[in-house]
């Protein structure tokens, strides 16, 4: 029994495989499929995979970023100088009508917004192109509403999704059929953990975003969120004043709405372990204090779906 | 962070890495109805196992203690017990961990229920999926999903109740869909006073059942998921119990043994080409192993080849095993596309028209013996119809019983007449390459979850017409073909006009619009159907079907005139008469 338990593939090389072949299923099975990129780690893990999916050949599928036009700056270089260097089809959306409203974080209210600057652009995207499948970067141990999401999402014609008609998944054996105007959300990573996907990070060595590793940013501490000051643009409630502390961000969304936290991990390998660390703390049992830095709170904000 | 902690990190989170990539992944489904703690020993296993965050057992801590708080019974003692635990004083026997999976009972309210959710866990060394099953007998497909990609199951049984119904079920199920290990807990071994003899009896009365099932492995546990009894540590309060814990058992099962020594199945996914020199067949290893240089053979069409090489984004590879994704390069420029599977030539699947298997049914309209449906095995795809069922199983006491037709629910033996041959084993034999998955063609609903028995004993479809396909060739003087025209606006103007000027030059020629029936027909029959349809999938499955018929296939280029077609379909069809 026990020299079984030594398989020949650990799971990170399960994992992997599990996901490229999603993605080969999905550009078999669909006409026009997309990748949505939000410059993220989960989005950076997902276009590696693809790229590890379709070699020697270039991506079947162009990148599609959803641009609220809040995004940190740090995002934006990133973004532009990978794409770059990989010679990576690119299309960037903003809702337009929703721009010219002058819709934004603070006036309109995080719900709102999001739905104006997230939800309705990437439905105007995918009806605008024509795509009928859309590969997304989320992980079902996100939060406990995703974990029951399929693989492969089915919407209905108005992009949306219909609990009664989620189609059941067995095996590896996904249900990739789509009548004209419907479409599929597919999530290649959805059996990754955090944890997988900073470890994939480390291993493959996939370039991030720096604003996941600490350094000293401008920040001011807005009902225990400590928010970056990325532009001037940020409106600042009296008696608010930028500090310089030593922050980085566990996840990425529009400045404005996302919470950094108090960090020295400047590298993969101190972020692992910072990671580790505070799950293990977790069992100590010193918890109380510490819950209303809302991570999930802000994952939840921040996606798309 | 001190700078202690600094000094420690690299090797630190090298051994954490290190463990981390050791780690072989376990799928597991746990089954069992909501009453039974299901959700308090799955809330159990992910908190001993580090497998929750901090802001989650925060939550859950302040929700026990005003639970406590709430019950006007509670002696102060308790009280005082659970309010300690609030402060995170750490007594963790006053958690309610029922409430770590707590976000489906909100979602059942607002009616997304009956789902399957997925969890994850890490211990020292296995990474477990598991699958979150609602066991209620309404929600079979709910189990059967989970259980289909599970390599271990547990079962929960109420040390006060016994084995049940329902327990009986659950344990068919897995055994139907294939679990080689099957974990019986019973749970809440404290309400029986840690009773010896009330285990025992209910051990003996489910292993002999479990027996008669065909498991590979059945494991009992008595446990208290809510008090954490031999769950990952083994209780002072069972010493007459020597098993060990259920977590040492997770830890100790083999992992994917079946697909690593089945034979060599390759379902082509996708084909690459990026350029003319490189022509690549991506795909997932289903099951056994392949090298360079091994002779295979391509399925339907057998052609022989040799694996010229293994090639990945991270470089070439000399053998690849199940589960891999790779992609095979051949030593001969045979014809291969999706759908078609590569296996060593003294190893061949099954090649299945007609075929029996067993079905679970999931749609909400019963089966139709008179409806199309698709199913989809491997990569392949194909029309088919169920054409009889051979009989249900009965849940309550497992017996067979005749039956026109499956429900929702509902499990039987059915037979199946495929359009194109399924590439396949006996599911008993092969997860992978056995299973199948029923589509409805109208509605692209996911109706049913398929496991092939084997090919039906059937005679009734061998004479299909006295008159051969080769004598209607020759007569009418010509091949017939399926010609796919270009996915244009004037697409049907077009075909017109083809057909006209075809016509013209005397040839036998139709045009259909999309149906991939007919147009194979009249290409049976001599004629040159000329096919015109936009739906990527119809277009795919008429190119398929036409090349596993043996019929002529042409498609056409947008690039060219009508009548530079014409040209070349005429001239083609009078050099052959």
């Amino acid at each position: 029994m026990t020299d079984t338990i030594h398989a020949r593939s650990t799971h990170l090389q399960e994992l992997e495989a599990e996901s490229i072949h999603i993605l080969r299923e999905t550009v078999a099975e669909f006409a026009n499929p997309v990748m949505l990129y939000s410059i993220g780690k989960d989005s950076q893990v997902l276009l590696h995979l693809a790229r590890k999916a379709f070699h020697p050949a270039p991506l079947p599928f162009p990148l599609l970023h959803v641009d609220t036009t809040w995004k940190f700056r740090d995002m934006y270089t990133f973004r532009d100088t990978f794409v770059a260097r990989h010679g990576l089809r690119l299309i960037v959306h903003q809702n337009r009508k929703a721009l010219a409203e002058g819709i934004n974080p603070f006036d309109h209210g995080s719900q709102k917004y999001t739905h104006a600057m997230k939800t309705q652009a990437l439905l105007e995207a995918l009806t605008l192109h024509g795509f009928d499948a859309a590969f997304g970067g989320a992980r079902r141990d996100e939060e406990k509403s995703r974990a029951k999401e399929r693989v492969f999402s089915f919407r209905d014609k108005h992009g949306q999704w219909d609990p009664r008609r989620q189609r059941p998944e067995l095996w590896n054996l996904y249900n990739g059929r789509v009548d004209a105007g419907e479409s599929m959300r597919v999530f290649p990573l959805s059996n990754w953990t955090e944890l997988d996907v900073w470890h994939y990070v480390l291993r493959e060595r996939i370039p991030v975003v720096p604003l996941y590793f600490a350094a000293e940013r401008p920040v001011i501490d807005r009902n225990g969120s400590l928010l970056m000051v990325d532009d001037e643009r940020m409106r600042l409630r009296p008696g608010e004043r930028p500090t310089l502390r030593r922050v980085r961000f566990r996840t990425l969304g529009c400045y404005p709405l996302s919470g950094a936290i108090e960090s020295s991990a400047t590298t993969v390998e101190a972020v692992i372990h910072e990671m580790v660390h505070a799950r293990q703390s977790e069992r100590q049992g010193r918890l109380i204090d510490h819950d209303e830095e809302g991570s999930m709170e802000l994952k939840k904000r921040e996606g798309y779906f | 962070m001190d700078t202690a902690l600094q000094a420690a990190l690299p090797s630190d989170v090298q051994q954490l890495l290190d463990e981390h990539s050791n780690r072989a992944l376990l799928r597991l489904a746990v089954v069992g109805s909501v009453d039974d703690g299901k959700s308090t020993l799955i809330g159990r296993l992910l908190y001993e196992c580090d497998g929750l965050f901090e802001d989650q057992i925060s939550a859950v801590r302040r929700a026990s203690a005003k639970r406590a708080a709430a019950r006007t019974e509670v002696p102060p003692e308790l009280l005082a017990q659970g309010l300690k635990a609030a402060a995170g004083a750490g007594d963790e026997e006053e958690l309610d961990f029922s409430l770590f999976t707590d976000g489906l009972r909100a979602e059942r309210e607002q009616g997304i229920t009956i789902d399957v959710a997925y969890r994850y866990l890490s211990t020292a060394r296995r990474k477990i999926i598991i699958a979150d099953t609602p066991g209620h007998l309404q929600y079979t497909r709910n189990m059967a999903t989970g259980a289909s990609t599970a390599d271990a199951g547990v079962i929960l049984v109420d040390a006060r109740l016994g084995v049940l119904p329902q327990t009986r079920r659950h344990a068919y199920i897995a055994s139907l869909l294939g679990i080689p290990y099957l974990a019986v807990v019973v749970n809440k071994m404290d309400l029986v006073g840690y009773d010896r003899a009330t285990f025992e009896r209910i051990g003996t009365q489910l292993g002999d059942f479990a027996l008669t099932l065909g498991f590979e492995g059945v494991r009992l546990f008595p446990i208290s998921a809510s008090r954490g009894d031999n769950i990952t540590r083994a209780s002072p309060r069972t010493p007459w119990f020597d098993g060990g814990t259920l977590l040492s058992w997770l830890e100790s099962l083999p992992h994917q043994r079946r697909l690593d020594g089945a034979p060599f199945r390759f379902p082509v996914q996708y084909v690459l080409r990026p350029h003319q020199d490189y022509r690549g067949l991506a795909g997932q290893v289903a099951s056994g192993t392949v090298r360079v240089g091994d002779e295979v053979q391509v399925l339907p069409s057998g052609r022989r080849t040799r694996v010229e090489a293994i090639d990945t984004f991270d470089g070439p590879r000399e053998e690849a095993s199940a589960t891999a994704s790779i992609t095979l390069r051949l030593a001969d420029e045979v014809d291969v596309s999706r759908g078609d599977l590569l296996s060593h030539v003294d190893q061949p699947p099954l090649a299945l028209q007609y075929l029996d298997a067993m079905l679970v049914w999931f749609g909400e309209q019963p089966l139709d013996a008179t409806r199309r449906y698709l199913v989809k095995q491997a990569t392949r795809t194909a029309p088919a119809n169920i054409e009889r069922v051979l009989w249900r199983k009965e849940l309550e006491d497992l017996s067979e019983v005749p039956a026109e037709s499956l429900s929702l629910n509902d499990i039987g033996r059915v037979r199946l007449v495929c359009r194109r041959p399924l590439l396949c084993d006996p599911y008993e034999e092969n997860r992978r390459t056995g299973a199948f998955i029923v589509i409805d063609a109208l509605t692209h609903d996911t109706v049913g979850a398929g496991m092939v028995l084997g090919p039906a004993e059937t005679t009734s479809r061998t004479a299909q017409s006295l008159v051969s396909r080769d004598e209607r060739w020759k007569h009418l003087g010509q091949s017939g073909a399926v010609v796919l025209l270009p996915t244009t606006p004037d697409a049907e103007q077009r075909a017109f006009a083809l057909e006209r000027a075809l016509f013209e030059r005397g040839l036998h020629v139709a045009t259909v619009h999309g149906d991939v029936e007919v147009a194979q027909a009249l290409a049976r029959a001599g004629l040159l159907a000329l096919v015109h349809v936009h739906a990527p999938q119809v277009r795919r499955t008429l190119r398929e079907e036409a090349r596993d018929a043996g019929l002529g296939w042409w498609e056409l280029e947008e690039s060219e005139s009508v009548e530079r077609w014409t040209e070349r379909l005429a001239s083609t069809r009078e050099n052959k008469s």
